[in-house]
C-alpha cells in the first residue's frame, strides 16, 4: 500500500488506520482428539488505508468476512497475523491493558440493534457504560454528557431511564450510535448498521451518520452489503470475496468502471427500479456457489465462479496492486504479462 | 417507568440536536434506582405479594412467637401427653407431653435457617462455576467435569461419609446445634449446586455470543465488570428459579437426614423431626402431623411465590405489563 499519498482530493489527510496482510482465522478442530485440522479463512491477507475524515466502504455477499474485517480492526477477535495501526498505534498484538487505553479512538455500531444492547440496562446506562469505564468523570457530569449524547443523535432526554425493548428499530440504533460517540472517537467501524432497520429509516440513520461525520469528523469504516447505500456514504469502496480485497477504488470510479470481475457482476446484480430496464439489463449472472472459506481454490479465490478466467487464475493467486493512480485491484486480467485477455473483459462490461 | 405521562407535554416534542437549552434540564427525570422500578412491577405479581406476606408471617411467628408463646419447648409435661389442641397447647403435644407451638417455633428457626443458607450456600457455588465454566473456555471443561463427578456421586452414602467424618470435630469447635447446622447447612450446599451451575452455564454460553456483550468488549470493560453487568442480570431468571426450589429441596432434604438420625440431635426440633416423629401417631393424633407439613409447605410456596414475582420484575420486558 505504497501508493496511496497520490490518490484524490482528501490525499492533503493523513492516513488514520492502516490495516495490512489481516489475517484472522478461525481454527476447526475435527475427531475425538479435537485435532486441528484445518482453519476457516474468514480473512486473508487484506490491506488498506483509511485516511482522516473519509468514509471507506466495504462491501461483498454474504459470509465473504466483511464483518469479521471489521471487528479484527477493533480486537474484537484476536487476529491471526497482520498489523493494525490506528492513529499511529499498533494495536494488533498489544496486552489487554494498553488495548484498554486506545479503546476510547475506536469505536463500533453493530448490526443488529436488537442484539447489540443489553435488555437489561436503561439507555442512560447503555450510553454512560462507556463514560464510566473510561473518562473518570462524576456521574452528574456523566449525565449532563448523555443527555448531550442523546441529543446529538435525535433522542428525546425523556427517554433515558427507559429499556432498549420500548424502542424501535431505528431508535435502538441511534442509541448504538450514541453510545460510540460517547468517547469521542475519532474512528467507528459501522457493521451493516443499516441492514436490520426497514428503508425509511435507513435513510435517517445513514443521513444522522452523516451528520455526526461532518459536524466531529469522524472517519468510518462502512460494512455493508447494499451497494447503493455505499455509493450514497463512501468516498472510497473496497470490494471483498472470500476473505481477500479484490477491488479497492474512489466511488465514482467503481460505479462508473469496475475494474475485477467480481466487481462488475456484484454491481450488475443492483437492482433497477424501472421495471423495463430491469427487464433489459445486460447482467453477469454468477454461476455456482462461494467455496468454502475452510478450502479456498488454489490460485485467484475467484477462479471458480470467474467469467473470464484463465489457466494461470487457477494456479497463481493474483497480487493486490495498483494498476491505476489511487485504483487497486487483484486480477490476473490487468497484469501486464497477460495481454491479450484485458480486451475481451473491457468489451463485457 | 409507568409515571411517563406526567411529564409536561412541551418535552415530549421532539428535541432537536443541540437545541435543548441547559434550562430544561431540570425537566427530565435524573435515572432512578432501577430497584425502585422492581419494587413496582413486584406489587402488581398479587401471588408474589401473598407469599411475601406469609413468608414474613412465618418469620415472625419462629421468631417472636416464642418471646410471646414462652412455654419451654423441651419441657416435658407428662401428664398431658398426647392431648389435642386446647387452650392449654393449641397445637396439642407430643407423646411425651411437650407442646407443639412450642417445638413448632423452635423447629422453624432452624428449618427455615438451614433452608435459607443452604439454598444461598448451593445458589452462590451453582452461579459461580456456572458463570466461570461458561465466559472462560478454558475453565469450562475441567468445570464440567466436576459437576458430572458430582452428579454422579451417590448422594446419601456420601452424606453418611461426611457427616460421619466431622460431625464430632464440629461439635466440639461450635456446640452440639450449632456444629450441626454448619456441618447441614454445608452438606446439603455441596449436593446441590450442580443443577444451578449447568443452567447458568448454558445461559452464559449463549449470552457470550450476544453483541452487547462484544460492545462492552469493544470499549473495553474488564471481564469481572462484564460478567457483573452484563451476564449475571441476564442469567437472573434460571437462578432466581433454582433458588425457590433450593429452599424447598434443602428443607426436605434436612428433614430426611434428621430422619436417618444423622441430623439434629433427636431432641432438637426441626420442622423436619416434628414431621417424621408424629408419623409414629397418626392414629392417634393425626393433627400432629398436619402443623409441620402445612408449615413446610407454606413456608415453600410462598419462597415459590416470591421468586416467581421477583423474577418478573426483574425482567424489563415484562415489567411495566
Amino acid at each position: 500500500m505504497r501508493g496511496l499519498r497520490a490518490m484524490f482530493d482528501t490525499s492533503a489527510n493523513k492516513k488514520l488506520v492502516e490495516v495490512d496482510g489481516l489475517k484472522m482465522y478461525f481454527p476447526i478442530y475435527t475427531g475425538l482428539l479435537r485435532r486441528h485440522t484445518g482453519n476457516v479463512k474468514a480473512v486473508d491477507g487484506v490491506s488498506f488505508d483509511i485516511l482522516e475524515g473519509e468514509t471507506l466502504g466495504l462491501v461483498g455477499e454474504s459470509g465473504c468476512g466483511k464483518s469479521t474485517c471489521g471487528r479484527a480492526i477493533l480486537r474484537l477477535y484476536e487476529p491471526t497475523a497482520g498489523s493494525i495501526k490506528i492513529d499511529g498505534e499498533e494495536i494488533a498484538n498489544v496486552g489487554f491493558d494498553k488495548l484498554r487505553k486506545m479503546r476510547p479512538t475506536m469505536q463500533m455500531v453493530f448490526q443488529d440493534p436488537q442484539a447489540s444492547l443489553n435488555p437489561r440496562m436503561t439507555v442512560a446506562a447503555i450510553i454512560g457504560e462507556p463514560l464510566s469505564e473510561h473518562s473518570g468523570k462524576s456521574r452528574s457530569d456523566q449525565l449532563d454528557r448523555i443527555y448531550e449524547l442523546m441529543d446529538a443523535v435525535g433522542l428525546n432526554r425523556d427517554f433515558a431511564n427507559r429499556y432498549p425493548h420500548e424502542f424501535s428499530g431505528g431508535q435502538r440504533q441511534r442509541i448504538g450510535i450514541a453510545r460510540a460517540l460517547a468517547l469521542n472517537p475519532k474512528f467507528i467501524v459501522c457493521d451493516e448498521p443499516i441492514a436490520a432497520l426497514d428503508v425509511s429509516i435507513q435513510a435517517q440513520v445513514v443521513n444522522l451518520l452523516e451528520d455526526l461525520q461532518k459536524q466531529f469528523g469522524l472517519t468510518y469504516l462502512f460494512i455493508s452489503h447494499d451497494l447503493s447505500m455505499v455509493r450514497h456514504i463512501a468516498d472510497r469502496v473496497a470490494v471483498m470475496y472470500l476473505g481477500k480485497v479484490v477491488e479497492l477504488a474512489p466511488r465514482e470510479d467503481l460505479y462508473a468502471d469496475p475494474l475485477h470481475p467480481y466487481t462488475k457482476a456484484l454491481l450488475s446484480a443492483v437492482p433497477e427500479p424501472d421495471p423495463v430496464a430491469h427487464d433489459n439489463a445486460n447482467r453477469t449472472i454468477l454461476q455456482g456457489d462461494v467455496p468454502s472459506p475452510s478450502n479456498p481454490p488454489e490460485g485467484c479465490n475467484f477462479c471458480t465462479r470467474c467469467p473470464s478466467v484463465m489457466d494461470i487464475c487457477r494456479k497463481i493467486d493474483p497480487e493486490f496492486r495498483e494498476v491505476r493512480p489511487g485504483r487497486f485491484v487483484a486480477c490476473h486480467l490487468l497484469n501486464d504479462t497477460k495481454m491479450p485477455a484485458d480486451p475481451t473483459a473491457a468489451v463485457e462490461a | 417507568m409507568t409515571d411517563g405521562p406526567n411529564q409536561p407535554l412541551a418535552t415530549s416534542g421532539a428535541t432537536p440536536a443541540g437545541a435543548a437549552p441547559v434550562m430544561e434540564m431540570e425537566a427530565y427525570r435524573p435515572p432512578r434506582n432501577q430497584w425502585w422500578d422492581v419494587w413496582d412491577q413486584f406489587k402488581t405479581h398479587k401471588g408474589a405479594l401473598l407469599g411475601l406476606g406469609f413468608f414474613i408471617f412465618a418469620l415472625l411467628f419462629v421468631y417472636v412467637g416464642p418471646l410471646i408463646w414462652t412455654i419451654d419447648p423441651t419441657f416435658i409435661d407428662i401428664r398431658a401427653r398426647n392431648s389435642g389442641p386446647s387452650l392449654a397447647h393449641p397445637m396439642g403435644t407430643d407423646q411425651l407431653g411437650r407442646d407443639t407451638l412450642a417445638r413448632m417455633m423452635a423447629g422453624g428457626q432452624t428449618s427455615i435457617a438451614v433452608g435459607l443458607t443452604a439454598m444461598l450456600l448451593s445458589l452462590v457455588l451453582g452461579t459461580l462455576i456456572g458463570v466461570v465454566a461458561g465466559y472462560f473456555r478454558r475453565l469450562d471443561g475441567p468445570l464440567m467435569r466436576l459437576t458430572d463427578l458430582f452428579l454422579a456421586m451417590p448422594l446419601l452414602p456420601l452424606l453418611l461419609v461426611i457427616i460421619m467424618l466431622f460431625r464430632d470435630q464440629l461439635r466440639a469447635a461450635f456446640g452440639p446445634e450449632g456444629g450441626i447446622f454448619i456441618l447441614i447447612v454445608f452438606v446439603i450446599g455441596i449436593t446441590s449446586w450442580m443443577q444451578t451451575a449447568r443452567v447458568v452455564r448454558g445461559d452464559v454460553l449463549a449470552l457470550k455470543e450476544r453483541e452487547f456483550v462484544l460492545a462492552a468488549k469493544s470499549i473495553g470493560t474488564p471481564s469481572h465488570r462484564m460478567i457483573l453487568r452484563h451476564v449475571l442480570p441476564n442469567v437472573m431468571s434460571p437462578i432466581m428459579v433454582s433458588a425457590t426450589l433450593g429452599i424447598a429441596n434443602a428443607i426436605i432434604t434436612e428433614s430426611a437426614l434428621s430422619f436417618l438420625g444423622l441430623g439434629f440431635p433427636s431432641d432438637f426440633p426441626t420442622w423436619g423431626r416434628l414431621l417424621f416423629d408424629a408419623t409414629d401417631w397418626l392414629q392417634q393424633n393425626p393433627e400432629r402431623v398436619m402443623w409441620p407439613g402445612l408449615a413446610i409447605s407454606l413456608t415453600v410456596l410462598s419462597v415459590n411465590y416470591i421468586g416467581d414475582g421477583l423474577r418478573d420484575a426483574l425482567d424489563p420486558r415484562i415489567r411495566g405489563r
